[in-house]
């Protein structure tokens, strides 16, 4: 962040709930494979691991705060790695 | 921009103003143009390697049957050459030579963002490159697997940094992509969790996405500044505005994107699914748009331009031509129906060498022969260069040009011996092999001479930043910020 730009104090609570979210995802991600929902298994993990990133990103790594263009940046990364999942898939789904 | 001169006395990158001198004060460099060179020196002895080793396989396969080394040593030689010539020569090459020693000039910085890192990463590279030779003579000998193991300120900026800026988002995005591989492939060998592995329930199809999904875009990382290079050199020699600007920007971004999906092209017969076949065929002959659109925009800058045959322009023209042959080529696998005749044959060689040797090779031969003058603040001669340019031409063609034949005939790839009706076409290889390293000597003996004439600030006239310093330029380029009043390439 440049030194010009207003700086963003994000108290402890916030953190603390944040790790409480992050906590309760990861055990359900745990949880999810031994409930033997065949393929929503995948799909499902695949969420929770998204949600959780997208929570760090958000808070952890204060995109939050940051301006449009690189909240957009953001997003269009997302967008190429979830074309590379969904494209990988067009090959294990119809094999 | 050739008339907003920055021409000073401020000594030279060349010369030892700090205060350690000789060696020391390279290897603790954090200058942009110093650490180019250091890449530059490193990359040319991997390439004296790898050429050497390439040379010895052309030997091997003159004639059927074994020569001087056997199989083993065969399938070890041309898995080192191909991981020397990827990943030590062609993935890094044209960025961390040009895209260091010019961008920041074009750009009007006097460095890059961070030089300390800047110049780590040529410690990291280093390193890296000794654990590969090293690897290589450790556990159960050397593998026989084959090498399948920055922002632009303004719409004003040249084109060169619109390419290298496309290249930064593919080598940010793709590069992760493989370090987990690896990290998978530790975690499958070491807790023996089956990722790959069908032994331990794993997919092997899935190393070969995740490896493609990587290697497929590092083909771009290798050729986008190649592109940008021959972009920077043909208004140059041609003394003319580069036609299509926004074209040639935009499809250098087009290719970053849509080249990030079309890794599957390398595994249509792998066992893929038909309909996943199916999506990347009709993604990598997309892929063919953008670069189409800069072919032509090339060719459309040249005509009824000034047309000066220099060296640099001379490889900017024979990159064109190979890379066209190279290209079309690949169309020829990017269908799945003649993928299959040809797949894991010498066309296969033949294709991928014409666009890595004659598309990346040529437009750093070309590079080295534009910027040189500016680098080292002399000329080499126009003649001995011409001359070792149509042996390098010559060669190459008379090297892989036969390949595509053989390979359409049936001639397997990564062969150590074959039917004796491949023998003529090996052999015009070979001596393709020979030609192309005699070229490649008569340009490195004209380049490294120290003979030739002192070079002014601009000798090809050139319109970009870079010529608007003395040469070599001074260690922080600009003692003003240079104001760029114009287009690039305003030649009218």
């Amino acid at each position: 962040m440049v030194d010009s730009e207003v700086k963003h104090i994000t108290g402890y609570p916030v953190y603390g709930k944040v790790l409480i979210v992050l906590l309760v995802l990861t055990i359900l991600t745990i949880v999810i494979p031994s409930l033997n929902l065949t393929a929503a298994t995948v799909l499902i993990a695949l969420l929770l691991a998204s949600t959780k990133a997208g929570i760090v990103m958000t808070y952890f790594m204060h995109l939050k705060m940051e301006n449009l263009l690189l909240r957009i940046l953001v997003i269009m990364v997302l967008g190429i790695y979830a074309s590379v999942i969904l494209l990988t898939f067009a090959d294990y789904v119809f094999r | 921009m050739s008339e907003n001169t920055h021409l000073h006395e401020e000594p030279s990158y060349l010369v030892d103003t700090g205060k350690r001198k000789g060696i020391l004060a390279w290897l603790t460099t954090i200058d942009h143009k110093r650490i180019a060179l250091l890449y530059l020196w490193s990359i040319m002895v991997f390439f004296i390697v790898g050429g050497i080793l390439g040379e010895t396989m052309r030997t091997e396969l003159y004639k059927p049957g074994q020569q001087f080394y056997g199989p083993q040593t065969y399938n070890a030689i041309f898995t080192l050459h191909g991981l020397i010539m990827i990943f030590l020569i062609v993935i890094p090459g044209l960025t961390v030579v040009f895209g260091n020693f010019v961008m920041p000039i074009m750009i009007g910085a006097n460095d890059v963002a961070f030089p300390r890192l800047n110049l780590f990463t040529w410690y990291l590279y280093i390193l890296g490159a000794a654990i590969v030779v090293v690897s290589q003579f450790t556990g159960d000998g050397p593998p026989d697997t084959g090498w399948t193991f920055y922002a632009p300120y303004s719409t004003q900026t040249p084109l060169l940094p619109w390419a290298i800026y496309a290249t930064a988002w593919i080598q940010i995005l793709a590069t992760p992509v493989i370090g987990i591989t690896l990290l998978m492939i530790i975690a499958e060998r070491t807790f023996h969790i089956g990722f790959f592995d069908p032994a331990l329930g794993g997919d092997p199809v899935l190393y070969q996405h995740l490896f493609w999904i990587y290697s497929h875009p590092a083909v771009y990382i290798m050729i986008l500044p190649a592109m940008g290079v021959i972009t920077e050199i043909i208004p140059t020699f041609c003394q003319k505005q580069i036609y299509g600007y926004k074209a040639i920007a935009i499809s250098s971004l087009a290719i970053a994107g849509v080249g990030y999906f079309v890794w599957g092209h390398h595994m249509f017969t792998s066992g893929m699914s038909k309909e996943a076949i199916w999506l990347f065929s009709i993604l990598t002959f997309l892929v063919a748009v953008p670069s189409a659109i800069k072919v032509f925009n090339w060719v459309a800058t040249m005509y009824k331009g000034s047309i000066d045959l220099k060296p640099p322009l001379l490889y900017a023209i024979a990159f064109i031509f190979l890379f066209m042959i190279g290209g079309f080529t690949g169309l020829v696998q990017g269908a799945l129906a003649t993928d299959i005749q040809v797949h894991d044959t010498a066309f296969i060689v033949a294709h991928f060498h014409y666009i890595i040797f004659g598309g990346v090779g040529f437009a750093f031969l070309g590079a080295i022969h534009y910027w040189y003058p500016k680098m080292f603040g002399r000329m080499y001669s126009n003649r001995i260069a011409n001359i070792a340019w149509g042996f390098l031409f010559a060669g190459f063609n008379l090297l892989y040009f036969p390949q595509f034949i053989i390979g359409l005939e049936g001639m397997p790839r990564r062969y150590f011996d074959y039917l004796p009706q491949f023998t003529t076409a090996q052999q015009i290889s070979t001596w393709g092999g020979y030609i192309l390293a005699i070229g490649m000597i008569i340009m490195i003996v004209n380049l490294f001479r120290k003979k030739g004439e002192k070079a002014t600030a601009n000798p090809w006239g050139g319109k970009t930043l870079e010529w608007t310093l003395p040469s070599p330029p001074p260690m922080e380029n600009f003692t003003t910020p240079p104001v760029v009043p114009e287009k690039p390439y305003n030649y009218d």
